[in-house]
């Protein structure tokens, strides 16, 4: 919750400047109320998002079983049945078993929900609209998101019921397990872009959707729907929900909970839900790129700024849209598997096959470089056309070190979204920049084939 | 703002050390031990070290205590464990914490913070000091620099300007993978072997 206020460059600080012109407070008043509306922003990406995904989740499944699903609700087709859900579920009362830490089990869902609602911060919904602008930005983003586990175990144990424990034991296998390729999938990406920044990547996929790193070659094809799959497992979705498992564990680590304290935890998937689908379109599917070069051309260039961003943002929310509703229909079309299964999978496929695509997409550039003599398999630029990186002579060395009093472009690192901002000063960066300036051919190739 | 900020996370982690150590349940001291790291991991934030913050919640918050509260799970006799502590324990571990409360005591006393805080404030100028908690040029930079550095590209930036290369840490860090490695098959090596002289139980997967 403080992070914006600690280390958010982008839209707090814009924000800030247009406040600051309104209301000319203090300027820790003004950064606290930009951050309160990122905040705000953030909640509603994190709320609305779960709230149309449930009632989407309850109209696929009965449209998959041949039923109607909700009909009445809010009009024709039901639309307001997740609010109704939510009206019925605040009035339910608040149980705790006699058997439970009552302490742990009361502050467990709100774990969970953090944990989930964190991970939304280093989303980046559009170019540059992103709450905290971080170079490791799918890094941070993974590992709160991985801390949902702790309170759905937290939630299993302190529920001093069989069912509840063992939902979370096979929860915190699963998710342990399935960290493994969840990170080996996602880093392939990271290696073909270079950059943790999970802006970066997507801009680095503009253009035709032929630059989107799903086709960029045969590994990252499959590598995205491994990490399909592994997101699947990672968010507890079917056919991977052995922590609910209604069928033999009543409710899994939920058994014991109601109310609100029930439907936080259901917040909470569907959020996290949205959010690693939001991750495989940044990551494999061009993020908020349509995929069609002068439709892309037009919302950035003609359009510009904030519309453009605006479309983007749209793309991109229908992008990851699609994919939570491909989540839903997996999950209303295969059977669950048990957990031996779903641990073979893991250790005996996943891991395998996932250490053999990074190794597959480490040589596939280099093996293309040797016999076709260029690091991708079209001639053309595949990686998509990166931000120009500025000549090393060019770029301003604004250390603190060397020029403390130098803000006369305060607003240069605002607007800068591009991999060529960060080249500032000498970091490692610029110096890989400068060094293969001197072999031309060199620097085209690194520039190409994703240094 | 930032000293606010400061002050809740220093006081989360102070708060949630001494309730790991009061209370005598098991997983609520893992609770308060998520408490404790993440509020470290705060203050990293606040540093602009967001890699490692990062790396905080991924291998503490989320490594650590997640494998501690699945052990406790697996091992438990009873519903909730309780630890108690006897005398001789708390006598030695009051003994290590003073000596290294003292430790501290006396690195911190030995610094002169005035003429530190003097001396920087004229050589970087007051802008980089009063801000600790937002510094724009420091933002983000980290990863980079931290990845060259495993990779055996360590730059270092002089005061005047120049940047000149030093040899990173490659070496350490491969002998830490290949250390890493070794625990893996070791202890892979173990479970296997314990399955086997304990006779053959195809079926022990599905009853978890």
């Amino acid at each position: 919750m403080m992070l914006p206020m600690a280390a958010t460059p982008t839209i707090v600080e814009s924000l800030a400047g247009w406040l600051a012109s309104w209301i000319s407070s203090s300027p820790d008043a003004v950064r606290f109320v930009a951050a309160a509306l990122h905040i705000g922003l953030l909640a509603a990406f994190f709320g609305l998002p779960a709230f149309a995904f449930i009632w989407a989740e309850r109209k696929v499944s009965a449209r998959i079983q041949d039923r109607l699903g909700p009909t009445h609700t809010g009009g024709r087709f039901g639309w307001l049945q997740s609010l109704a859900d939510g009206i019925k579920l605040i009035q339910k009362e608040d149980l705790a078993p006699a058997a439970a830490d009552r302490m742990l089990f009361r502050v467990s869902p709100y774990l969970v929900v953090i944990a989930s609602f964190a991970s939304f911060l280093f989303m980046p919904f559009s170019n540059g609209w992103v709450a905290v602008a971080l170079d490791c930005g799918l890094f941070i983003g993974m590992a709160v998101l991985s801390l949902e586990v702790l309170g759905v175990v937290l939630a299993g144990y302190s529920s001093g019921s069989k069912w509840s424990l063992f939902g979370g034991m096979r929860e915190t296998a699963q998710m342990v397990s399935y960290e493994v390729p969840l990170g080996l999938t996602a880093v392939i990406p990271v290696l073909i872009c270079g950059t943790m920044n999970l802006n970066e990547i997507c801009q680095m996929q503009s253009g035709w959707f032929t630059n989107w790193l799903v086709f960029h070659s045969p590994f990252t094809f499959v590598a995205f729907f491994v990490f399909f799959v592994v997101t699947l497992a990672s968010n507890k979705r079917a056919p991977f929900d052995l922590a609910e498992a209604e069928s033999e564990l009543v409710g899994g680590f939920h058994t014991e909970y109601s109310g609100m304290r029930w439907s936080f935890f259901f917040l909470a998937e569907y959020a996290s839900m949205f959010f690693v689908s939001g991750l495989g379109v940044l990551l494999f599917l061009g993020g908020w790129w349509t995929g069609i070069a002068p439709i892309d051309s037009a919302l950035s260039e003609v359009l510009g700024g904030y519309p453009g961003r605006v479309l983007g943002l749209l793309v991109f929310l229908t992008k990851s849209s699609l994919l939570v509703v491909v989540q839903i229909w997996v999950r209303w079309t295969l059977p669950r598997l048990r957990i031996d299964q779903v641990m073979e999978t893991c250790l005996k496929y996943l891991v395998p096959i996932s250490c053999f695509l990074f190794i597959g997409s480490v040589m596939y550039p280099l093996v293309l470089l040797s016999a076709l003599g260029r690091p991708t398999l079209l001639p053309v630029n595949s990686i998509g056309t990166r931000v120009p990186v500025l000549p090393p002579a060019a770029v301003p060395v604004t250390t603190p070190h060397d020029h403390p009093h130098d803000h006369s472009h305060p607003h240069d690192h605002n607007h800068g979204h591009g991999p060529g901002e960060h080249s500032h000063g000498p970091g490692g960066h610029s110096s890989l920049d400068r060094d293969p300036a001197e072999k031309p051919a060199a620097r085209e190739v690194t520039l190409r084939g994703g240094r | 703002m930032s000293v606010l900020v400061f002050a809740i996370f220093a006081l989360a982690a102070c708060g949630g050390a001494l309730a790991v150590v009061l209370s005598q349940n098991v997983v609520r001291m893992a609770f308060w031990l998520i408490i404790s790291l993440s509020s470290v991991a705060g203050l990293f934030f606040l540093l602009n070290a967001d890699f490692v913050g990062a790396t905080q919640l991924l291998i503490y918050v989320g490594g650590t205590v997640v494998l501690l509260i699945f052990g406790v799970m697996l091992t438990a006799q009873g519903p909730y464990v309780n630890l108690k502590t006897n005398p001789a324990e708390v006598v030695i571990s009051l003994a290590i914490g003073g000596v290294v409360f003292a430790m501290l005591v006396a690195a911190f006393s030995g610094v002169n913070w005035s003429a530190n805080s003097e001396r920087l404030t004229a050589e970087f100028g007051t802008a980089t000091l009063q801000t600790p908690g937002y510094n724009q040029q420091g933002e983000g930079s980290t990863v980079r620099r931290i990845g060259g550095a495993l990779s055996g590209l360590r730059t270092e930036s002089l005061r005047d300007g120049r940047a000149i290369e030093r040899p990173g840490y490659l070496l350490p860090f491969e002998i830490v993978s290949v250390h890493l490695l070794v625990v893996l098959v070791g202890a892979s090596y173990l479970a296997r072997a314990k399955r086997r002289s304990g006779g053959s139980e195809p079926g022990a997967g599905p009853t978890v």
